[in-house]
């Protein structure tokens, strides 16, 4: 158990090459954070820091209130669960799990109770005498994750390691990832590019981009009040509309279209304005609207996702499979489930804050 | 594994095409081979006048003859260390250009080129290099107080022809090394690291295991080499000399047969190793091509 405070950390290649730039993140004692972000966004670079399996070129890292960066990862107390595994092929289940335990010197019957304990909490009892190649996708990964486990590690660090499986399997491991976090109360941090994982499992997650973080919140915090553009477009699915526009005092201009804000303008001049797919509804006869024209529908089962322009901008929203469709419709929008952001920098403006954003995770039940 | 078959309309077809190989494999292998067995069952006498058929009377002779029990012993030496010697080496060799992945390329290339240095050239060379008269080797070596003389001592010669034999091995092992490393996924070394194992528990309990597959192929493959394919060296540099203390099986085949023309003996020398070949091929084709290692 141990907080992980990692300190304005940079990493730059040999070459020149620039991975991370000024991280910086405190991460409480139990707490579950998610890296997440693109590809090449650093977010598994600044995860090998922490592990030390990279060296860290700039900034420190803390476990505990101990300074790492010149600590071997053997030493610095932390499990990590790799995206392929990593099992040791030639060994058995039972040898995996302990390979790590023996290294410590760890003595005989400690190793036992160890493995069996870790075996049953993970259901893989019946499996510890087979090699890792007769286990399936599943049962590897209880696997790694029981390595993890048996050395009871101040943190746990998760790169990608539900990519590799089929995505029933991945829904179920996510669960059980959370379950066992949960009940360990390991500070845990897990990397992914899959934004629904990172939502899903996350007490706080951590959006990078280009090797920076850009926004870190609670996953709701960052759902309903994205920090930037980038943000609004990574998390949620389908991505947040983004669309340009102008204040004109109290209204907004999109395209040839004109609506009242209602006291939420934030600023004037052009702007990006964000909206949410399910945010956006088909209008009434009588209420100020975005003029809709469809382009194609996607069917979701509870929702129907119509994809349109207004004016030349791409829009999509999220209606009722109910309501009936025509080429030219009228879409209305909430003021006040408005985002701005500045046209130059991509930043959210400083205004309104959905009610939702402020919302407190839900408590798991034990 | 599915393979793809090709039918054939016509019966003859198949052989036609095939014959080009079959009558080399016939011509240049089956027959000298035949010829050998039949040999080896005969005794010519002193003139080459007549060959009496004498059953097995060469292969007991040969099994009493001290001469031939030690060129058995000294193969056997000869064999072992220049599979340890090579194989030792390459590994080392590749482990240090797994670990430098920018410049590895360029390490491999010169790393390979001895291979492709002919068997009796390598062997001039290393006798230049241990030439007891003007060697640099022997000169270094007497600077340390040891006097070198391949052509006196018996342990000097055959740890200048197990040198050069292995040697040009090294070449060979390496590149099978480095691509065995480079099959070890990079995330199980790290896993190690992270499970507390240092350097070199690493290696051998992680990395070495792996590549136990390679290392069992080229050990046959090495011991092959070592017994068939050393003819060159030996005779570049002792000769078998002194006193037959690097007259190995291969070599001796030569000196009986094409230098004493003791062809009746010789043959079944050719014979013996015939059947070492035999064996060390089953093994091979048993025990790696089903890869029982892990």
């Amino acid at each position: 158990m141990a907080s992980i405070d990692v300190e304005s950390v940079g990493k730059v290649y040999t070459g020149g090459v620039r991975a991370v730039s000024d991280i910086r993140l405190n991460i409480a004692d139990g707490e579950f954070i998610v890296l997440v972000g693109p590809s090449g966004c650093g977010k598994s670079t600044l995860l090998r820091m922490i592990a030390g399996l990279e060296t860290i070129s700039e900034g420190e890292v803390k476990i505990g209130a101990r300074v790492v960066n010149e600590v071997e990862p053997a030493d610095r107390d932390i499990a990590m669960v790799f995206q392929n595994y990593a099992l040791y092929p030639h060994m058995t289940v039972y040898n995996n799990l302990a390979y790590g335990l023996k290294n410590r010197g760890t003595p005989k019957a400690e190793i036992d109770a160890r493995v069996a304990e870790a075996a049953r909490m993970l259901e893989i009892t019946q499996y510890l005498e087979r090699k890792p190649r007769a286990l399936s996708g599943g049962q590897r990964q209880r696997v790694a994750m029981g390595r993890a486990i048996v050395r009871k590690p101040a943190a746990f660090l998760f790169d990608e390691p539900l990519s590799n499986l089929d995505a029933k399997l991945r829904v179920s491991m996510r669960g059980e990832i959370k379950r066992l976090q949960r009940r360990l109360g390991t500070t845990s941090i897990y990397v992914t590019h899959d934004q629904l994982e990172a939502m899903t499992l996350a007490d706080r997650l951590v959006v990078l981009n280009g090797g920076r973080i850009e926004q870190i919140g609670a996953p709701l915090e960052v759902y309903h009040a994205p920090a930037s553009t980038f943000v609004a477009s990574f998390i949620g699915s389908p991505a947040m509309n983004l669309v340009k526009g102008e204040l004109h005092g109290d209204k907004l201009a999109i395209g040839p279209a004109m609506i009242a804000l209602n006291g939420f303008a934030p600023t004037s001049g052009a702007v990006t304005i964000g909206v949410r797919a399910e945010d956006l509804r088909i209008a009434r006869e009588d209420e100020e609207a975005l003029p809709f024209r469809l382009e194609y529908t996607e069917e979701l089962g509870a929702q129907r996702l119509i994809h349109g322009t207004v004016g030349d901008q791409q829009i999509t929203a999220a209606v009722s499979p109910e309501i009936a469709l025509s080429p030219d419709m009228r879409i209305a929008i909430d003021a006040k489930r408005l985002h701005f952001f500045s046209i130059d920098t991509g930043k959210r403006l400083p205004g309104n804050v959905p009610a939702e954003a402020k919302l407190a995770p839900a408590e798991p039940v034990l | 594994m599915q393979t793809k078959r090709t039918v054939f309309q016509s019966r003859v077809l198949p052989y036609f095409l095939l014959a080009p190989q079959l009558i080399i494999t016939l011509i240049f292998f089956v027959w000298p081979a035949a010829q050998a067995i039949w040999q080896s069952f005969l005794r010519q006498d002193p003139f080459g006048l007549k060959a009496t058929f004498v059953w097995f009377a060469n292969y007991t002779r040969l099994l009493d003859d001290p001469d031939y029990l030690n060129a058995l012993g000294a193969t056997f030496v000869f064999s072992v260390g220049v599979t340890v010697l090579s194989m030792g080496l390459s590994l080392m060799f590749a482990v240090a250009v797994n670990r430098v992945l920018r410049s590895g390329r360029f390490y491999t290339t010169l790393l390979v080129w001895p291979y492709a240095v002919a068997p009796a050239a390598a062997g001039l060379l290393w006798w230049f290099m241990f030439n007891p008269s003007v060697g640099i080797i022997p000169y270094l070596l007497s600077s340390f107080g040891y006097e070198w003389n391949h052509r006196l001592h018996t342990g000097d010669a055959m740890v200048l022809i197990i040198i050069a034999a292995a040697w040009k091995q090294i070449s060979y092992n390496f590149l099978f090394f480095v691509a065995g490393l480079q099959s070890v996924p990079q995330s199980l070394s790290e896993a190690a690291a992270i499970d507390g194992a240092g350097p070199f528990k690493r290696f051998w309990t992680v990395v070495f295991p792996l590549l136990s597959p390679t290392t069992f192929f080229l050990a046959v493959i090495n011991i092959t080499y070592a017994m068939f394919d050393t003819f060159g060296i030996v005779d570049a540099t002792t000769s078998g000399g002194p006193s037959q203390s690097t007259n190995i099986l291969v070599y001796k085949v030569y000196a009986d047969g094409f230098i004493g023309l003791n062809l009746g003996p010789s043959a079944a020398q050719s014979v013996i190793l015939m059947l070492i070949v035999v064996v060390l091929t089953v093994v091979q084709f048993r025990w790696i091509e089903r890869k029982v290692q892990y």
